[in-house]
């Protein structure tokens, strides 16, 4: 046993020394399972950097972490309501990426946003939508309508999932009842808790392994992103996603570097990096959402380039970037989650 | 069985308790199953984990030439065994010092901080950690994997304590005295009486150890460092974009693995004993 | 030897036993003191603290934390009424904790007990199958648990085929399925404390119970039973505890359609951004756990006594 533990105590200390920071490195800690390997290897090759690949499970995760400090990361990917935070809360070094060379190639309509005005902080990586998939042999109405998650037709009762997230479930119950979003109005909440409750009674889960639910054919319909809807599709190809009229959230993950980044050359190296098409299409034949990249188009697979859950319909509603929320609409928000799930 | 009747009830077996043999093997299957669907599933050809199409290695290929998942259990094992090894051994030494004495001042307030990391879920402790790391790695610009690993072995002394206690309880002092009396060293009779004695415990306390260190996914989230994912780390990032065979091609591999070291081991165990 | 010089040898050796004893409970007492008892004091600052604009603490004194769990403040009129919510989560996770406590002592007793009677040269392997189902990853366990307890998983169609029941039973996302989930994941706890305990018990006991015409379940209660209960008590601590904080199995499991306490004080920290409450809530649930744990140890403490 003497031995072990000098062992023990040998390898902590190696592996301790080994964490020394060295040239030509970049450390990313973006969403799990987000990051294209081969785009990772590109860099690396281009650059003689050597990259270090984390993963989170949400924004607060790594808000957290980055609130403490001295995380040792270089590149985050934030949500788009999560930059606006890091923003504010001087988190977020202002590297400028409007003033890159390649910065060109950013769709105009990503440059001037609510979280970022005029992209002094961040760029666009990947974005998509929240709304809900279902399957056409089981429901075959019009899908275009929240009712179908509220006030759940017979065939779909009981055969529903929806996202285990507080601010996805109540968005899409204040869009059916036509209220606005970060809702402080007490009234209001109460409405879209009785709508919750009476909901609920036909849910049968509440859970974000959405693919694994749609596949197993533990449900019909489920709560979920357009990246996701379109590979649980492959699998089972009855499933459509709906493009609600009463509307549906709109999200942005953004490249950004972090204050105090160890490797701050690099970081800006990647940020331009990750705005040529060829790469940012790299990352969206991974990850499977839109990019925002001008001319990433030629460089996609064809099924990303037709599939009806990235190519919307004209005549579908604009999507909703929701902004985040005052501190006590937060707290109300919880209060009727707590008793949704109570 | 004729024989046993004949001769009563003295003669039947002490050690066997009616349904006791069945239970056990209950159990045993129903631990294996999950872990049979698993491995069926490492070799499914589709990316689902709960459909199954038809027979492939692609994932065992696409498992092996994943950096990510690579490194991510590379470093689950190490930080695993570390955490396994520091904790057992200050478990042992905390067991041995809290067992079979006269109750001394303090013993309730040991216990208590020994099984402190069980009471507070999980999620408290990783935040406050991470505030308290965060601070010393600003203070001493010391960063690194030991972080995870102190951790990791914070939260696993309570588990290895525990069954290494219940076993020291109500072991005799007899054999040590014996020993002391023969004038062994404290070392010797440690080495010699105790350490035996007290063995089935310490692997018992390790295997609870190891397999919990194996698993942590909440502080291991917020206390590692760039280049520090480990397994569940990894599997809970895929979640949302669905989990792939992959992992099960993974577990397979290392279930695998640790059934052919223990194997190994016991063959040189019994070479040993002759 | 005098009197005195003995009295003096004997607080000589009694000063070197207690060095010892110290020395011996440093390492674990220093790790867990610094990489968990510290961070718990930063825990209970934070309960006294009012939450951020975006998660952490502002430092204002504030108890709004601990009224919050018990009392709402009402939208209108900022009074308080009593509101049952959270406790009602906190009492759905007790029960279900000690479901599966006493679900894993029922299965886990005869287990231990089968491998602790085997020929010890073959033991450490039994407990070694015992753990291997736990070196795969809990998510990809728990996925594999859900296709076998679902309604056209392998407990259905086996029950069906043996003519048991005529159709599938629902089990998955039930509180059922929990249940099982929780038993499962717990039972290795529960099985190597015992196991630990019961591999020493010394059977010329059991003989003499039976030898005064004990029936095995005299035996079983009164002889093994008492010599493992330090096994049992470890176990028991080992599934209670953790299955109080648990919440991955019972999400996946159960559906996600309720709350356990875990979840409640994790998306504290989360979505909800509400530090000092979560803060304030584990530190109540710890309150629970210890005064629990108080009331046996003084039960247990008079019942030694009386014992002798």
């Amino acid at each position: 046993m003497k031995r072990n533990t000098t062992i023990a105590a040998a390898s902590v200390l190696a592996l301790t020394a080994s964490a020394a920071l060295a040239e030509g490195e970049l450390n990313i800690y973006n969403w799990g399972n987000y990051t294209n390997p081969e785009m990772i290897e590109k860099f690396e090759k281009e650059f003689d950097v050597t990259v270090n690949l984390d993963g989170y499970d949400s924004n607060e995760t790594m808000l957290a972490k980055v609130q403490a400090g001295n995380t040792g990361y270089d590149i985050v990917v934030p949500g788009d309501y999560m930059v606006k935070v890091m923003i504010e809360q001087d988190l977020l070094e202002e590297v400028k990426p409007n003033e890159m060379e390649n910065f060109g190639n950013v769709d105009p309509k990503w440059v001037d946003v609510w979280w970022d005005e005029g992209r002094n902080y961040s760029i666009p990586y990947q974005w998509g939508t929240t709304s809900f998939t279902v399957d056409t042999e089981v429901f075959d109405g019009d899908i275009d309508t929240l009712a179908l998650m509220f006030d759940a037709p017979e065939p779909l009762k009981g055969r529903i999932n929806m996202l285990n997230d507080m601010n996805d479930v109540i968005n899409a119950g204040l869009r059916y009842l036509g209220y606005g979003r970060c809702n402080g109005n007490p009234d209001e909440m109460k409405e879209v808790l009785e709508l919750l409750m009476k909901a609920k009674a036909d849910w049968r889960t509440m859970d974000y392994s959405t693919i694994e639910k749609l596949t197993s054919g533990d449900v019909d319909l489920s709560q979920t992103w357009n990246g996701a809807a379109m590979r649980a599709r492959a699998q089972r190809p009855s499933l459509k996603y709906a493009y609600p009229k009463e509307g549906f959230t709109g999200w942005m993950d953004n490249v950004a570097v972090l204050k105090g980044a160890p490797n701050l050359e690099n970081a800006k190296l990647f940020i331009n990096f990750m705005m040529e098409p060829e790469n940012a299409a790299m990352t969206s034949n991974f990850a499977r959402y839109a990019n925002g990249i001008k001319g990433s188009e030629e460089f996609m697979d064809a099924e990303m380039l037709e599939a009806p859950e990235i190519v919307m319909p004209a005549d579908a509603p604009d999507p909703d970037f929701v902004t985040p929320c005052p501190q006590e609409v937060v707290d109300l928000y919880n209060k009727v989650w707590t008793r949704l799930k109570q | 069985m004729a024989e046993a009747i004949r001769k009563g009830p003295r003669a039947r077996d002490l050690k066997a308790m009616p349904g006791f043999k069945t239970v056990a093997w209950l159990c045993i299957i129903a631990l294996y199953l999950p872990l049979a669907v698993l491995v069926i599933f490492s070799f499914n050809d589709n990316r689902s984990v709960v459909r199954w199409t038809e027979f492939s290695f692609r994932w065992y290929e696409a498992a092996l030439s994943n950096d990510g998942i690579r490194n991510a259990t590379w470093v689950s094992v190490k930080i695993a065994f570390v955490a396994t090894v520091v904790a057992t051994a200050a478990a042992t030494m905390a067991a041995l010092a809290t067992t079979r004495t006269a109750s001394f001042r303090g013993q309730g307030l040991a216990y208590g901080i020994i099984n402190q990391p069980l009471m507070i879920p999980e999620i408290v402790t990783a935040i406050a950690t991470l505030s308290l790391f965060a601070l010393i790695k600003t203070a001493t610009g010391v960063t690194g994997i030991g972080y995870l690993m102190a951790a990791h072995t914070a939260f696993c002394i309570p588990f290895a304590f525990m069954p290494i206690r219940a076993r020291l309880e109500d072991m005799t002092l007899v054999l040590e005295q014996a020993g002391a009396d023969l004038y062994a060293t404290p070392w010797q009779t440690f080495r010699h009486i105790t350490l035996p004695l007290l063995m089935p415990g310490i692997v018992a306390g390790a295997m609870l150890a190891f397999v919990v260190s194996l698993d942590d996914v909440i502080i291991t989230l917020m206390v590692a460092g760039p280049g520090e994912t480990t397994l569940p780390i990894y599997i809970l990032g895929a979640i949302r974009r669905g989990i792939t065979p992959e992992i099960n091609a993974v577990s397979t591999i290392l279930v695998g693995v640790s059934v052919l070291l223990v194997v190994l081991l016991f063959f040189v165990q019994r070479r040993m004993e002759k | 030897m005098t009197e005195t010089s003995l009295s003096a040898a004997h607080r000589e050796a009694q000063a070197r036993a207690t060095r010892t004893r110290y020395g011996l409970l440093a390492p674990a007492l220093i790790i867990i003191l610094a990489i968990s008892i510290l961070p718990l004091g930063i825990t209970v600052v934070y309960s006294f603290l009012e939450p951020g604009t975006y998660g952490g603490v502002v430092w204002n004194f504030s108890t709004d934390a601990y009224v919050q769990f018990l009392f709402e403040r009402d939208i209108f009129d900022d009074t308080l009424t009593f509101d049952p919510a959270y406790l009602s989560i906190f009492m759905r996770s007790i029960g279900l904790a000690f479901g599966a406590m006493i679900g894993t002592l029922i299965l886990g007793f005869p287990t231990a007990y089968f491998i602790a009677t085997k020929p010890r040269n073959q033991r450490n392997f039994w407990l070694f199958l015992i753990t291997l189902p736990f070196w795969t990853n809990l998510l990809i366990r728990t996925y594999a648990m859900l296709l076998i307890i679902r309604d056209e998983g392998f407990v259905n169609i086996s029950l069906m085929k043996l003519r048991l029941i005529d159709s599938p039973i629902s089990i998955l996302y039930t509180d059922t399925a929990v249940f099982i989930g929780l038993i499962y994941s717990y039972l290795p706890f529960m099985v190597l404390p015992l196991y630990a305990s019961l591999e020493k018990l010394d059977f010329r006991l059991v003989e003499a119970g039976y030898d005064l015409y004990a029936s095995r379940w005299k035996v079983l209660r009164h002889v093994i039973a008492p010599l493992a209960k330090p096994g049992i008590i470890a176990g028991c601590i080992l599934v209670f505890i953790p299955g109080l904080g648990a919440y991955i199995t019972p999400e996946l499991l159960g559906g996600g359609k309720s709350l356990m306490i875990g979840n409640m004080i994790a998306i504290q920290f989360g979505s909800s951004r509400n530090w000092p409450f979560g803060s304030a809530a584990a530190l109540i649930l710890m309150m629970l756990v210890i005064i629990v744990l108080l009331i046996y140890a003084a039960s247990a403490g008079r019942g030694r006594r009386t014992h002798g």
